[in-house]
């Protein structure tokens, strides 16, 4: 009963998508607000079918019910509680089910917190997010049912594929769902703009919260995906530039690009064309993600089944999405008003070389994905385009893009003294040649450019500390005043000073594991010692234990430095013997922000293959994006995007001490 | 019953989620507007000019660029008050009481089972004890025998499971370990062989063939070390001496032992001529018949792992003519006929390998 009534309830949820797809819109073009109203309780009434069915899939899998098709293929008895219930979106069905779910969610909260938009631009807007969403329930129900029913239930289930047994699992699909489906609330926006014929600085502010909820998901999703990544496939890489990591890399870049131009158009209402376009281009590079990762064109830990109707499918939601907003663009793109003035030197021409810099790498990053498909598809000719192809392009323009990071912030709005900048960030560039002197004085080996690369994360961080001390005036104002303009500070301005400083830090924790990571890679016995970057790493032994659905070979190593033990550390290989496969479990030893890193190769006769790494302040890759989706939480609470209509008598009382 | 009534309540709920709004007198609704973000916007300049972070004449400057947009805002505010379309709402309505039923029972009918019960694994194991598969009791014998591993007879039982389950390498530590706690005997020792062997994927490794030999040394008579120290000779290439081993092995071997018809089609594989004509298609699709079984299962599995090797590494002419002739041998022409074209394909950028392929193939009966 549990299976039937959650295929019943997604049924439902289709007919209901159907219904706020056409019934808001008459309502619109009629000012009919019980109409217009529709949406709002069919989007919240979406949300519960869709809930009700995740859930039921998300206890068919925990009661291991294996007549269904789904968790036979992808569960199995003794998996432990944890993976029964990551393992729901571990699959392609089950994740394409979190998909709508999240849509839905997305659909819900504007329904229930969009009391701050006028009635027809809500109505407008959650039409349009029906259709997204009726078009992924069509494919759901048609090419990727979840609820597919066995006649005959098998005893036990296929289980899970071991890499993603893994708590990584239970994180990183949500997050990254969270953003990548979150941008078509954006899409939405301007689609709902454009049919409405309506866009201007206003529409900009509303669309604000919800693009900065999904870049900061989409930063943590990533994050979290390159760390799984890092410590679950066992070979300490962090980034491959593999198609379906740059899949969710452009729609970060995009998205970035969009929360900066909709602050111009928010301010100054400029740049509304340009706008509208980046939030159409996100979402649409968050389906192609989806269609490249989820048809089969590319093989991979993602690509669960491969089924070229789905890929049609697929392709087609594609064409019909993206094909119909850009027509409907290019139609009304003409007839938007001209928005404010700027001069080229301003903080409107700082974002606009921040999209132009964000726009031009999300494009690099796109033509190496497509290349080599097309290449293959076309003249039957394999390649690979990686890490040298990046390095040569999306590098320069990131290095471009962070010198600049600096100066955006502090530039006024619609003309700038660019002079004047450069001398109040005078201290933060010489922070940044000192530490560029100072590594290259201390480090041997490497890259020449590595020390430069150091230096430009330290000015970046440098200065936005310096933007924080000059709006505040600490140094040349008295503490008392300083505190109080601290706390008049707005939100964001803290939000974009931390979100920029995590720049740093990442590109930091990038250049020093690169450049300065060693590694020790040998045929380990008992008791050998391996000396890696000053410590040595003692093989105590190997011993075999059983899990609840693998068994597992544990290496044992003594870590030790300057002869004081620091700790015990045991990485391990896991064969899972339903599916016939291992995996490498690694172990990891954190100092600071550097860490060791041990993973088991094959085992011979008493003896093992180990690779052992040392990187240094590899952490700092993760802690700069955490640091940048802290800085945007900052700037999603600031108080001006929350306020709504009916708020002014606090913002008034507010005022008045500061008179 | 209940799954329909529980189907009949959600398609009420949702009808009711767009019948709602549609009942209720618009009245003035909360909404945002243009106006209001205006407004805010104002009073945010007013803040930052207090609080310092800008100066007069900036502030002055936005001050007018928003109040400009303010009153653009206010001017098209729509004007008209909300309409209410009695027949629009009725229409909507018809909608959802006719068309929502109709979509999810018109989508649902064809995909769902609603006959289908659920099948929780917790009612299930309760209902039969038959419910414990096959891997569950070789984990739970696995977790046992972790905990005693000096339980010799606990191995014994064990490894055979590991090699049909085809957990190969796990058999071979199970054998090792039967073999110490149980004592020496020709026949584990042979077992242990076999499993080497299959691990290696058929191959008769010097370590297998070493097991096989210490079986021989402790019962000269064991079937299994002397079929497979012929297998390892015709492996070798000696192939005379493979047939020798064979042909003795059969004449001591009873007239009915399940193996015979392994050990003869073999036998007719390296052309044990003589004693032995070459069998015909025939005997040798009718031996199959008789060598149903392990054996016959033991041998399709080696077959099957040849190919996938050969799949993966073409080169080895040697091997694929092994396949073919074992695919002969099996009865199953067609499977012959389609490994020599694979091999054909695999080995076709290199003459030398090609003009052996084809000489090999010749001799099978393939040739052309």
């Amino acid at each position: 009963m549990i299976a039937e009534s959650g295929h019943y309830a997604l049924v439902l949820a289709l007919g209901l998508a159907l219904i706020q797809s056409i019934v808001p819109l008459v309502g619109a073009r009629l000012r009919d607000a019980a109409l217009m109203n529709v949406a709002r309780s069919t989007a919240l009434a979406q949300l519960l079918f869709v809930g009700v069915s995740f859930v039921a899939l998300v206890m068919l899998h925990v009661n291991s019910d294996f007549s269904v098709a789904n968790v036979y293929e992808n569960s199995h008895s003794m998996k432990p509680l944890l993976y029964k219930i990551t393992g729901v979106w571990g699959n392609h069905e089950g994740s394409m089910l979190l998909w709508v779910s999240i849509l839905a969610l997305f659909g819900g909260l504007v329904a229930s917190f969009g009391n701050n938009l006028p009635l027809s631009l809500r109505a407008h807007v959650l039409a349009v997010q029906a259709w997204i969403a009726s078009a992924f329930y069509l494919f759901i129900l048609m090419t990727s049912n979840p609820f597919l029913r066995i006649v005959n239930p098998p005893i036990e289930g296929r289980d899970l594929n071991p890499v993603l047994q893994d708590i990584g699992l239970a994180v990183h699909p949500p997050m990254l769902y969270l953003g990548y489906v979150g941008f078509s609330i954006s899409f939405s926006f301007a689609v709902a703009a454009l049919m409405e014929g309506r866009i201007d600085a206003a529409w900009a502010r509303w669309v604000r919260p919800w693009t900065l909820v999904a870049w900061i998901f989409l930063t943590l999703g990533i994050a979290m995906g390159s760390y799984w990544a890092y410590y679950e496939l066992g070979w300490g890489g962090w980034w491959f530039w593999d198609p379906v990591e740059n899949a969710s890399l452009m729609p970060w870049l995009a998205g970035t690009a969009l929360l900066h131009s909709a602050l111009v158009m928010e301010k100054r209402n400029a740049l509304k064309v340009w706008t509208i376009l980046l939030s159409i281009l996100t979402f649409s590079l968050s389906l192609l993600g989806t269609f490249l990762v989820r048809s089969g064109v590319i093989t991979s830990v993602h690509a669960f089944a491969t089924d070229p109707t789905r890929g049609v499918f697929i392709l087609l939601i594609l064409c019909l999405f993206i094909g119909g907003s850009l027509s409907l663009f290019a139609g009304r793109a003409t007839s938007l008003k001209q928005g404010g003035l700027f001069a080229p030197i301003s903080r409107e021409g700082a974002l606009v070389l921040n999209n132009l810099l964000l726009t031009v790498a999300c494009a690099v990053v796109l033509f190496g994905t497509l290349y080599p498909l097309a290449m293959e598809m076309l003249a039957d000719f394999k390649m690979s385009v990686g890490a040298p192809f990046y390095n040569l392009t999306f590098a320069p323009l990131f290095a471009l893009l962070l010198l600049a990071v600096p100066f955006g912030p502090m530039l006024a709005w619609k003309r700038g003294d660019l002079l004047g900048v450069t001398q109040r960030l005078l201290a933060a560039g010489v922070a940044g040649l000192v530490v560029v002197a100072i590594t290259w004085a201390w480090v041997r080996g490497g890259s020449a450019l590595a020390p430069l690369a150091i230096g430009l994360g330290v000015f970046v961080i440098a200065g936005a500390v310096t933007d924080l001390v000059e709006r505040t005036g600490l140094v040349r104002l008295p503490f008392a005043t300083v505190l109080h303009r601290a706390r008049g500070l707005p939100r964001s301005a803290w939000g974009t000073a931390f979100a920029h400083a995590g720049l740093g830090v990442a590109l930091i924790g990038i250049v020093c594991e690169t450049t300065w990571n060693s590694e020790y890679i040998a045929t380990m016995k008992p008791n050998d010692v391996a000396h890696v970057a000053g410590y040595d790493l003692k093989l105590d032994g190997l011993f075999q234990r059983q899990g609840p659905n693998y068994r597992e070979m544990i290496a044992e190593f003594n870590v030790s430095r300057e002869g004081e033990a620091i700790r015990v550390m045991t990485p391990s290989k896991r064969s899972f013997t339903t599916r016939g496969s291992s995996t490498t479990e690694a172990a990891l030893l954190t100092r600071g922000a550097s860490q060791l890193y041990i993973s088991l190769g094959d085992a011979t006769e008493g003896a093992i293959a180990v690779r052992i790494y040392y990187k240094p302040l590899v952490l700092l890759i993760w802690w700069g994006p955490v640091l940048m989706a802290f800085g945007g939480v900052l700037s999603l609470s600031d108080r001006r995007l929350r306020v709504g209509a009916p708020k002014p008598a606090r913002a008034k009382q507010r005022l008045q001490p500061a008179e | 019953m209940t799954l329909w009534f529980v189907f009949a309540l959600m398609t009420v709920a949702a009808i009711f989620a767009v019948l709602w709004p549609l009942g209720r007198t618009s009245r003035a609704q909360d909404q945002g507007s243009e106006v209001a973000v205006y407004k805010d916007q104002l009073a945010e300049i007013e803040r930052d000019l207090s609080a310092g972070l800008i100066l007069a004449p900036e502030a002055e400057a936005a001050r007018v660029e928003i109040s400009r947009r303010l009153l653009a805002a206010a001017a098209s505010e729509p004007a008209t008050a909300p309409t209410s379309s009695l027949k629009w709402r009725r229409a909507a309505a018809v909608l959802a009481f006719a068309g929502l039923p109709l979509v999810a029972v018109g989508v649902y009918m064809p995909l769902g089972s609603p006959r289908l019960q659920d099948f929780p694994l917790a009612q299930r194991e309760r209902g039969s004890g038959m419910a414990q598969s096959l891997e569950n009791l070789v984990v739970q014998v696995e977790q046992h025998l972790e905990k005693n591993p000096t339980e010799g007879r606990g191995w014994n039982v064990l490894a055979p499971v590991l090699k049909r389950l085809g957990r190969f390498d796990d058999a071979v530590r199970a054998y090792r370990n039967s073999l110490t706690y149980n004592g020496e005997s020709a026949e584990r020792r042979s077992d242990l062989g076999e499993a080497i062997s299959a691990a290696a994927g058929g191959v008769v490794t010097v370590e297998a063939k070493a097991e096989f030999e210490r079986a021989r040394a402790l019962n000269a008579d064991d079937p299994k070390a002397n079929y497979f120290l012929g297998l390892a000779a015709e492996q070798d290439g000696r192939k005379d001496d493979a047939a020798n081993m064979w042909r003795a092995l059969l004449a001591k071997a009873p007239a009915d032992a399940p193996w015979r018809a392994l050990v003869q089609s073999s036998l007719a594989r390296v052309g044990g001529g003589g004693t032995m004509p070459a069998l015909s298609d025939e005997t040798i699709a009718a031996s199959k018949d008789m060598a149903e079984g392990d054996r016959n299962a033991m041998v399709r599995g080696m077959v099957d792992r040849l190919a996938t090797r050969l799949k993966q590494n073409g080169d080895d002419v040697e091997g694929w003519l092994r396949l073919v002739r074992a695919y002969l041998v099996m009865g199953e022409r067609d499977k012959a006929m389609g490994a020599s074209a694979d091999a054909r394909q695999a080995v076709a950028g290199d003459t030398e390998r090609l003009r052996q392929l084809n000489e090999g193939l010749r001799t099978l009966g393939l040739g052309g």
